[in-house]
């Protein structure tokens, strides 16, 4: 008898340790389209203010392709917190969609997978050819040297937003071109509850962002040219500490910043809490918060001197979304047919607009949409001053190890530690220490 | 005669226990392995939605599994034992990180399931007698146990916000207890952020479970206990929690096993990036699995963790029925 209690006993407690112990395998969701030639499966990423509006804008233009081609697209829209482990997921299970968008900064990290089809010649030229694209945006399309992972669909560029009647009243008449003017403005702004700019500290990716920006203005890089990490450079420290200091020693961001990372940043500037916020394509998000485009000018991202230009005038990262082919989808046809369709100059001129992005196709590129004066800074900085972030396998996990100890620091800043040279060294030595070994 | 000898023997067959063991004997197997046939699908399943993936796991803990390899694990070249050396190198910072997480977690379960045993004890002591409001006070307790994680930890996190939330509205401006608001989403203070939620979560379930087994404690004890001059106190000391120990002991086992693997919490309070004194285990094993993507360490940590968790368990078990052995 008591040995059959204690096997129940022992069952129960094998069951409730398993239970709790047991990593979630993965489970196959969506589903390609099963080798039919008529019908695709298409995971978008959720790039208007909801779901529900991406489907009302994309479901038209679908319904515009199966009018053409006769091909139904069955279509899902996946917030961004769920899409890289959605693709993830597809790509263990092989039960993914055919087509499906991927944030640019992943790409090199999905290529190395292998499960996304590669873009040869032959498949450039199905879609018209690889030279229709913006030669920045086919940089975040994969590793240097192989054959891209996927195709640009969205571009998108960091500009400085800044808040016309606050930095008047503070006496700034023109909008801060480099870093001292932007110091020099944050303070004259930052008294009595308001603040010079806004930014996301507890967001790993946007911290990547900016402080890739800040070490490409200082000559530096996070990875060697083979790929490995550099973390603890010169330059990386450098741009780290100028990027917290900003709260830590210039004082003209909100202690509050350290927390955010739900785009409150955004609505900070929206309601005139901020005066400057670095944001990519905001308006549609400002409009909605109810600021008026009057209120607020669009320059570009400051530089340490001079203007923004190729090199190290660098300021911002080339963002945006990529558009991929599931390898093992059964119906490569008709999905080669699909990203013909969305990277088509019509496709392009209604996606881009609505999303309130830039086309990285250069003849769509030219409609006068996209020639107004806040598109106009985007474009340049595209054309001009914007490098892809790394293209190595192991970028997402550099944005994490990196972002993280970022958001650290900002912790530190906030709590009213000191953040020193030395600080932001230990931090990001422990980050590379992080990183997986090859 | 020749037609009376079959029944007779039949009928001596029958009466002698030792003959009739034979021709029962189909039949006793049928009875003693009728209840195996029965539990024959729940241990299918539990094979299958447990035990499988558990070997699977195993398995990949000692692959060297990364995004190069994800799509076609097997694939993956061994790794031996590499994956559990850096686990467990405490000087290198990989194992330092886990190591470091493994004591944050042990803390706050300790506090967490503590806290919540208490609490809800104390709740379902106090609302054993009947009176007015009871069953109202009751259901507002189990509130935060029916509520879904998600939505409920949000609301804390709007609760915790530096700048606009009502901890450091009440804390700071109303009562004036900190010099100024403090952070809780970031920086030290988040472990009892951490330890607020776990514990307003948790204790409901604790009081549930509490407030079920002293429906089984005859009342005539505390008549009987009263008579003899027993106070509250003393009635809650000798009968209360005696009575309740067989209840406190699976209460306890669970909470622990729960708290220790909370994910939904810290995952939505802090999202992927846990600040440094709220990394629990159960964030930090996915942060190596899933956001760094190296599967074969995040498999090889999981596996760490069964282990040191059946070991608690067992000790538990065997500590905690020695006890009872013993009682009269």
């Amino acid at each position: 008898m008591r040995s059959i209690r204690a096997a129940a006993t022992g069952a129960v407690i094998l069951s409730l340790a398993l239970t709790a112990s047991a990593c979630g395998g993965g489970s196959s969701t969506g589903g390609g389209s099963g080798g039919s030639p008529q019908e695709l499966t298409y995971w978008a990423s959720n790039q208007g203010a909801s779901v529900e509006i991406d489907k009302k804008v994309l479901q038209p233009e679908l319904d515009k392709f199966e009018k053409q081609t006769g091909i139904k697209v069955k279509l899902e829209v996946v917030p961004w917190s769920d899409l890289l482990n959605r693709i993830l997921t597809a790509t263990t299970s092989g039960q993914g969609p055919d087509v499906l968008n991927i944030g640019n900064t992943w790409s090199a990290s999905l290529q190395a997978t292998g499960a996304l089809l590669p873009w040869d010649a032959k498949n450039f030229d199905r879609i018209g050819g690889k030279d229709r694209f913006v030669d920045s945006a086919l940089g975040s399309t994969g590793t240097e040297g192989q054959d891209p992972a996927a195709v640009p669909l969205y571009s998108m560029a960091y500009a400085l937003y800044y808040n016309k009647q606050m930095l008047a009243d503070a006496g700034v008449d023109a909008p801060p071109a480099t870093w001292d003017e932007l110091v020099a403005a944050g303070k004259k702004v930052s008294k009595d509850g308001k603040w010079g700019i806004a930014m996301e500290g507890s967001n790993p990716s946007e911290n990547i962002h900016h402080a890739f920006v800040l070490a490409q203005q200082h000559g530096a890089d996070f990875f060697t040219a083979d790929g490995k990490p550099d973390f603890t450079n010169d330059g990386a420290v450098t741009a780290v500490k100028q990027y917290v200091d900003l709260m830590a020693k210039d004082k003209i961001i909100a202690p509050g910043n350290a927390e955010y990372a739900q785009n409150q940043s955004v609505s900070d500037f929206a309601k005139g809490r901020t005066a400057m916020l670095l944001w990519q394509s905001a308006s549609a998000n400002l409009t909605s918060q109810g600021m008026s485009e009057d209120d607020y000018g669009i320059a570009p991202v400051p530089v340490q001197s001079g203007t923004p230009g190729a090199g190290k005038q660098v300021n911002s990262m080339v963002a945006g979304i990529n558009l991929a082919v599931f390898k093992n989808s059964g119906n490569l046809d008709g999905a080669t047919e699909f990203v013909k369709f969305m990277t088509s100059d019509a496709e392009q001129k209604i996606l881009n607009t609505a999303y309130s992005s830039i086309p990285p196709v250069k003849a769509a590129q030219e409609d006068p949409a996209f020639n107004s004066p806040a598109n106009a800074v985007l474009k340049d900085t595209l054309a001009t001053s914007a490098v892809a972030l790394p293209q190595v396998p192991d970028e997402s996990q550099f944005e994490t190890a990196v972002g993280t100890a970022i958001k650290d620091l900002f912790a530190d800043a906030a709590g009213g530690r000191e953040v020193t040279t030395g600080s932001v060294e230990a931090a990001l030595t422990k980050a590379q220490q992080q990183m997986p070994e090859k | 005669m020749t037609a009376t000898a079959p029944t007779a023997e039949a009928a001596a067959r029958k009466s002698s226990p030792g003959a009739a063991r034979g021709p029962r004997r189909p039949g006793r197997i049928r009875r003693v392995g009728l209840p195996y046939l029965l539990l024959l699908p729940a241990v299918l399943l539990e094979l299958l939605v447990h035990l499988v993936p558990m070997v699977i796991g195993i398995v990949m803990s000692f692959k060297e599994l990364t995004q190069f390899y994800i799509r076609d694990w097997g694939t993956a070249p061994w790794a031996g034992l590499d994956n559990y050396k850096v686990s467990v190198d405490f000087d290198a910072p990989v194992g330092a990180a886990l190591l470091h997480s493994f004591f944050v977690t042990v803390a706050f379960t300790v506090l967490s399931v503590g806290l919540c045993w208490l609490l809800g004890t104390a709740a379902a002591i106090c609302l054993q007698d009947t009176f007015r409001g009871r069953g109202l006070l009751r259901a507002l307790f189990l509130v935060p146990y029916a509520l879904p994680v998600y939505a409920a930890v949000i609301t804390w996190v709007f609760m915790f916000q530096h700048d606009n939330g009502l901890v450091n509205h009440v804390l700071h401006d109303q009562l004036g207890l900190t010099d100024k608001p403090s952070f809780w989403l970031i920086g030290d203070n988040s472990f009892f952020a951490l330890l607020t939620v776990s514990v307003w979560k948790g204790w409901p379930f604790a009081f549930l479970i509490v407030m079920a087994g002293l429906q089984n404690i005859p009342r005539e004890l505390y008549e009987a206990a009263a008579l003899d001059g027993a106070g509250m106190i003393q009635q809650v000391r000798r009968i209360t929690l005696p009575s309740l120990r067989p209840v406190n002991q699976v209460l306890v086992l669970v909470l622990f096993l729960w708290t220790f693997n909370d994910f939904n919490t810290p995952f939505v309070l802090f999202g992927k990036a846990a600040p440094e004194a709220a990394d629990l285990i159960s964030v930090h094993i996915y942060q190596a699995s899933f956001v760094t993507w190296n599967f074969g360490t995040g498999s090889a940590m999981s596996v760490l963790l069964l282990l040191f968790l059946l070991a608690v368990t067992g000790v538990y078990l065997v500590l905690t029925s020695r006890g009872r052995r013993t009682a009269p």
